[in-house]
């Protein structure tokens, strides 16, 4: 079994109208065993820069420990906040400098940038970005996430309509992986306001 | 010298206050060639005498004015190799930016490095302070914009600035000559008409340099014959 899989998560981004929408299962475990089902795998960077980390729970903490770190470095040096192109490069950056003992996590990158314009991208444990225009998964539950976004997604989408997608997306994918799942977490970011919701699902 | 004893540590500063080694350094700055820079409207113009010293030497191999990023130009009053190696780092410093983040530096960004280093040579064991004075001309997301950085490692943005000899004379023509709403051209003649003033002998392409940019964010040096055209104009 890989060490991706050994805590089980399912995080999911995906674009909409002037918007995006990030969101991700709760449950933490250890292989089959569940531990928690309130466990956050979506971590704010600043108002219109989010970050999901999936993969080994551990790492996914530190990971996100140097990322606050380094994002204030960055705050305080050059007085603006980051673009999220810009993040992704430094995330891949950090990843890639750890290429002989990664830290075992893909993280998900979803944010406004100049403009307001919505910025989704996902890389793997050593920092290879994958761009999309339109949706971006990771996380044991990557599969059937892949299928479900592909049936669902639809281009433009309103920040509630995008919420009604993103979350069937989820919570039908979590039903066909053991590992992810116990509800969803999603957040809808839009230029004027963050909608953070929780979903109930099936919890066995 | 009546401070002799506080003149050879770089750290110790004499009793009226002062960190002699550095004043030296500005010394050595203010008898340079004189350099000056414009920030207008639209872009940025850094202009420098070029005094060879002797009729032998090939002018076109000397190069006062370099590119530190795409966007980024330097020009230099007083000691030539050290103006190199300050080049040599700030561009590793521009090259390892944009290797983390793939956009390229911040012209703030790249100054305050450059500074830190030159600030750093001042404190450390083993090294003298630089020689040099260094204009910085670029134009990014903050439009364009204009440095001086000394060699203390203190810096400032300037709309125009001068550094070398006749320091004082250049300054006080360009306070006459600028305004706020000046376009790049009018800058690079106002930029000739203040080398002209300080200048010994007949100003032309060969023996002055310019480099100059624009909303486009590149910096351009200009070639002889384009910096011959520009003197025509202003004659």
């Amino acid at each position: 079994m890989s060490i991706f899989e050994y805590n089980g998560s399912a995080v999911v981004a995906m674009v909409g109208k002037n918007c995006f929408a990030l969101a991700s299962d709760r449950r933490l475990g250890v292989q089959l065993q569940t531990l928690a089902t309130d466990f956050q795998k979506i971590y704010k960077i600043h108002d219109k820069l989010y970050v999901g980390l999936s993969g080994l729970a551990t790492d996914a903490q530190t990971l996100y420990q140097r990322l606050v770190f380094r994002h204030k470095l960055y705050q305080l040096r050059e007085e603006r906040g980051i673009k999220p192109e810009t993040f992704a490069s430094l995330v891949s950056a950090l990843l890639y400098e750890k290429r002989f003992g990664p830290y075992f996590c893909q993280p998900v990158i979803a944010g406004l940038g100049e403009d307001d314009k919505p910025f989704i991208c996902t890389m793997d444990s050593i920092g290879a970005k994958e761009l999309a225009k339109d949706f971006v998964v990771a996380g044991t539950a990557s599969e059937s996430l892949y299928g479900a976004c592909e049936s669902m997604y639809k281009p433009d989408m309103e920040p509630e309509e995008l919420f009604e997608t993103v979350s069937q997306a989820l919570l039908a994918s979590v039903d066909r992986d053991c590992l992810s799942g116990w509800g969803g977490h999603v957040f809808i970011v839009t230029p004027s306001q963050v909608i953070e919701r929780t979903l109930k699902a099936r919890m066995d | 010298m009546g401070d002799s004893q506080y003149s050879f540590s770089l750290t110790t500063f004499s009793p009226s206050g002062k960190l002699v080694q550095i004043e030296h350094a500005l010394m050595a700055v203010g008898s340079g060639q004189t350099s000056l820079g414009i920030k207008a409207a639209n872009g940025v113009v850094i202009a420098t005498e070029k005094k060879l010293p002797s009729v032998l030497v090939d002018e076109t191999s000397v190069k006062k004015i370099q590119c530190l990023t795409e966007n980024i130009g330097v020009v230099y009053s007083g000691m030539g190799p050290d103006s190199r190696v300050l080049v040599r780092k700030s561009r590793k410093q521009a090259s390892k930016y944009h290797w983390l983040y793939k956009e390229s530096i911040p012209v703030t960004q790249l100054v305050r490095e450059t500074a830190a280093v030159m600030q750093e040579f001042t404190q450390s064991g083993g090294v003298r302070p630089f020689g040099v004075s260094l204009l910085v001309a670029g134009y990014d997301d903050n439009g364009p914009q204009l440095y001086q950085v000394d060699p203390s490692g203190s810096y400032f943005s300037w709309k125009a600035s001068a550094m070398g000899k006749n320091v004082s004379n250049a300054k006080t023509f360009l306070e006459k000559r600028y305004t706020d709403d000046m376009e790049l051209d009018d800058a690079v003649h106002t930029a000739i008409l203040t080398l002209k003033e300080g200048f010994e002998g007949q100003i032309s392409g060969k023996n002055i340099e310019i480099g100059i940019i624009d909303a486009n964010r590149k910096f351009r040096v200009l070639t002889p014959t384009e910096i011959d055209d520009y003197l025509a104009e202003v004659e």
